[in-house]
């Protein structure tokens, strides 16, 4: 499955279609069970008084890319902000439930949502790089925590990130310029060389490729596939033929519920709930 | 009809007539707005051309070149050169011989002192006793100065008084003009810039008086203003918007600030009145009080500038912000006040132009005075730029006309520098992304 998946991406262009994608993965051996990151149990968001998200139950995998996908309005978004605890920025949102993040409440009392963002980092829809230069978007994260004490080092962290965002190339020669300037792709991989400037164990990517062309969108893609060598990483997807190129989970949401979690294979290839095959196979959605 | 020739609905002769109304509707429209713009720049311009019209002659004014004897025996009898003496002494004298010598026919007392009377009286003693004062070596010498006339002569020479009017509805008489003329010809009274203008303060005397103590005291009014209401002003809308609980009482806050934008500036004066005069104690006509005064009026401007900008920001930036782990604190002063600046920047110089054009609070707080000298501190009676304007057009003599007219002319060049340093600001702090 590995060489299948940089076998296209070699070739720009030529993407596999969803069909194609799920034949390789029914000839590849199911992803090995590994320990798990995140334990939900329950949770619920309220919006004052509308509940958007029913009782979800889950365990995300400390390693590997989860796919979160279902129809607009499902509460996929909002089950991700819930992770990084964006969702305190909303005024009137409440969450309830239990979190576990290694087996710890991340909505407990001694969790500061400020140390845990530095734990769990974030990808959103549109690339919001600072109106700063790409230095300077890169070094923001680590200047904030004090991660580097020396400019040499704060040097290092910033090249390191933008090399393995797989930026540092097209950028290496201009860091001072504007981020802003840059392309919509390579905006959206300097957003995450910011969001792994600061070392985090998870990166949450809220449909990050929605905004960009395709080649772009694989060039996405293919960072993601060698980011989930170091990060759990959670994605939200519109997209069901980048699901399955890219996770090894997936869950599908409907209408504020977690319809089904499984293999990524087994939900594009065996779904058990015709909720899902319906979405899947495009009658819904 | 053949079936081939079946039009569509959108090429009837109805469809066509209405696409016609659509048109004329729309050149309707833009003939209304052209209209619009044509008549407010017709006013506009005949204010601008007006206001030059009548004060650009201010800019320029008489001076006159005697020669004047300063005798031992007149300024310092015992030869002491006493400084004290030489204040005292008689320089109006000196300037009356001067021109008696000049015109040796005039002997009667009438025509002796309507001579004199085309000279600024005091502007030409007082000259020659700071030179004396300066320089008491001077004295026994003979020297050339050039004096400004009096504001009568000066009119008169810029056609503002008719020559052609009978002799008892002129304020200058037949034997003055001849004397005018004479020294005209003579070329020892000619036209010069008025530097005097723009370097002295107000004065009875309208051929000495200036804008400079105006200026200078509305400079000092308005950094008053400026430090109290920028730093008060911005801090109390970062606080409102990004920090304060939303419940009653901030909503109460809220709607009190608008309020106060549109309190009449006067209810500021009597405030300052009250608490800034009679409670604390401030000195009247200070630019001090004036300026806390016009800092109170442009405060809610200013909040209520700073919040619409703060929330024009892009929250995507301040989620990446906080996404990376930034303090909401750390995010509101990294990001969103920086890319608010120009907004904030650019509402606290409007307010501040606002309150340069302020005369009522003004007024309330004893900035009305008639100060003739230059301010050296915030504590000293000043007056201020629309303050002088009023003044000087409530006085009665012709020249008072073109000052004040200059003083508005000042006014708006110093208003116009205020908006370009905005826009320059605003540009600048936007160009830098």
């Amino acid at each position: 499955m590995e060489a299948a998946q940089t076998n296209y991406i070699g070739s720009i262009g030529l993407k596999p279609s969803m069909g194609e994608v799920i034949e390789m993965m029914a000839s590849a051996p199911a992803t090995e069970t590994t320990k798990t990151k995140f334990e939900c149990r329950d949770v619920e968001v309220f919006y004052s008084d509308k509940r958007a998200l029913h009782g979800i139950n889950m365990d995300v995998p400390d390693s590997g890319v989860t796919a979160l996908i279902g129809p607009s309005g499902c509460g996929k978004s909002t089950f991700l902000r819930v992770f990084n605890r964006m969702n305190d920025t909303i005024p009137n949102a409440r969450v309830a439930g239990q979190i576990l993040m290694d087996g710890q409440d991340i909505y407990s009392k001694d969790i500061d949502p400020v140390l845990l963002r530095a734990r769990v980092g974030m990808v959103f829809q549109k690339p919001n790089p600072f109106p700063k230069s790409i230095y300077d978007n890169v070094a923001y994260g680590p200047r904030i925590h004090g991660l580097a004490l020396r400019k040499n080092d704060l040097d290092n962290i910033v090249e390191k990130s933008l090399v393995r965002a797989g930026l540092w190339n097209e950028v290496k020669d201009r860091l001072k310029e504007p981020g802003t300037g840059l392309s919509g792709g390579q905006q959206q991989r300097l957003v995450i060389a910011r969001a792994i400037a600061v070392s985090p164990e998870v990166i949450l990517m809220d449909e990050p490729a929605s905004a960009l062309d395709p080649i772009a969108t694989a060039k996405l893609e293919e960072l993601i596939d060698e980011l989930k060598e170091k990060y759990c990483i959670l994605i939200v997807t519109h997209s069901m033929a980048q699901a399955a190129r890219v996770s090894q989970k997936t869950a599908f949401f409907h209408l504020g519920d977690l319809v089904e979690y499984d293999d990524t294979q087994t939900i594009f290839t065996n779904p058990k709930d015709q909720r899902t095959q319906d979405y899947i196979t495009g009658r819904t959605g | 009809m053949s079936a081939n020739a079946k039009t569509s609905i959108h090429q009837t002769d109805q469809a066509l007539g209405r696409l016609a109304k659509r048109k004329a509707k729309e050149n309707r429209f833009r003939y209304a707005g052209i209209a619009a713009v044509v008549i407010a720049m017709v006013m506009l311009g005949w204010l601008v051309v007006s206001l030059v019209g009548t004060g650009y002659t201010a800019f320029f004014q008489h001076y006159l070149t005697i020669t004047v004897t300063l005798s031992e025996s007149d300024l310092d009898p015992h030869g002491a050169r006493d400084a004290d003496q030489l204040r005292k002494a008689n320089y109006r004298k000196i300037i009356q011989q001067a021109l008696y010598s000049r015109f040796p026919d005039v002997t009667d007392r009438r025509g002796k002192r309507s001579l004199f009377h085309t000279v600024s009286a005091s502007g030409a003693t007082n000259q020659v006793r700071q030179m004396v004062y300066q320089d008491p070596d001077l004295v026994g010498r003979k020297i050339t100065i050039t004096v400004p006339t009096s504001d009568d002569v000066d009119q008169l020479l810029k056609g503002h008084i008719d020559r052609d009017a009978p002799e008892d509805l002129r304020k200058v008489s037949d034997q003055q003009i001849e004397w005018v003329d004479q020294m005209v010809a003579s070329g020892d009274l000619t036209l010069e810039f008025n530097w005097r203008f723009f370097t002295s303060a107000d004065s009875r005397d309208p051929e000495l008086a200036g804008i400079a103590g105006a200026v200078v005291g509305s400079i000092m009014a308005l950094g008053v203003a400026f430090m109290l209401s920028v730093p008060v002003g911005v801090g109390a809308a970062v606080y409102l918007e990004e920090f304060a609980p939303h419940n009653r009482l901030t909503d109460f806050i809220e709607i009190n600030i608008n309020n106060l934008a549109a309190v009449p500036s006067i209810v500021f004066g009597l405030l300052g009145l009250a608490v800034f005069l009679n409670f604390f104690g401030l000195p009247r006509s200070a630019p001090l009080v004036g300026g806390m005064v016009l800092g109170l009026m442009t405060l809610p401007t200013i909040i209520i500038a700073t919040r619409s900008a703060l929330r024009a920001v892009s929250p995507s930036i301040i989620d990446g912000a906080l996404s990376l782990g930034a303090s909401h604190t750390q995010a509101v002063f990294h990001h969103k006040v920086p890319l608010a600046a120009s907004g904030i920047l650019t509402g606290s110089i409007i307010g501040m132009a606002q309150a340069l054009g302020e005369t009522a609070p003004l007024l309330m707080i004893g900035m009305v005075a008639f100060v003739t000298e230059i301010p050296t501190s915030v504590m000293e009676p000043a007056s201020a730029l629309p303050v002088q304007i009023f003044l000087w057009s409530d006085s009665a003599e012709r020249a008072w006309a073109e000052r004040t007219s200059a003083a508005i002319i000042v006014l708006l060049l110093v208003l116009i520098t205020m908006n370009a340093i905005a826009i320059f600001l605003r540009s600048r702090l936007e160009r830098r992304w």
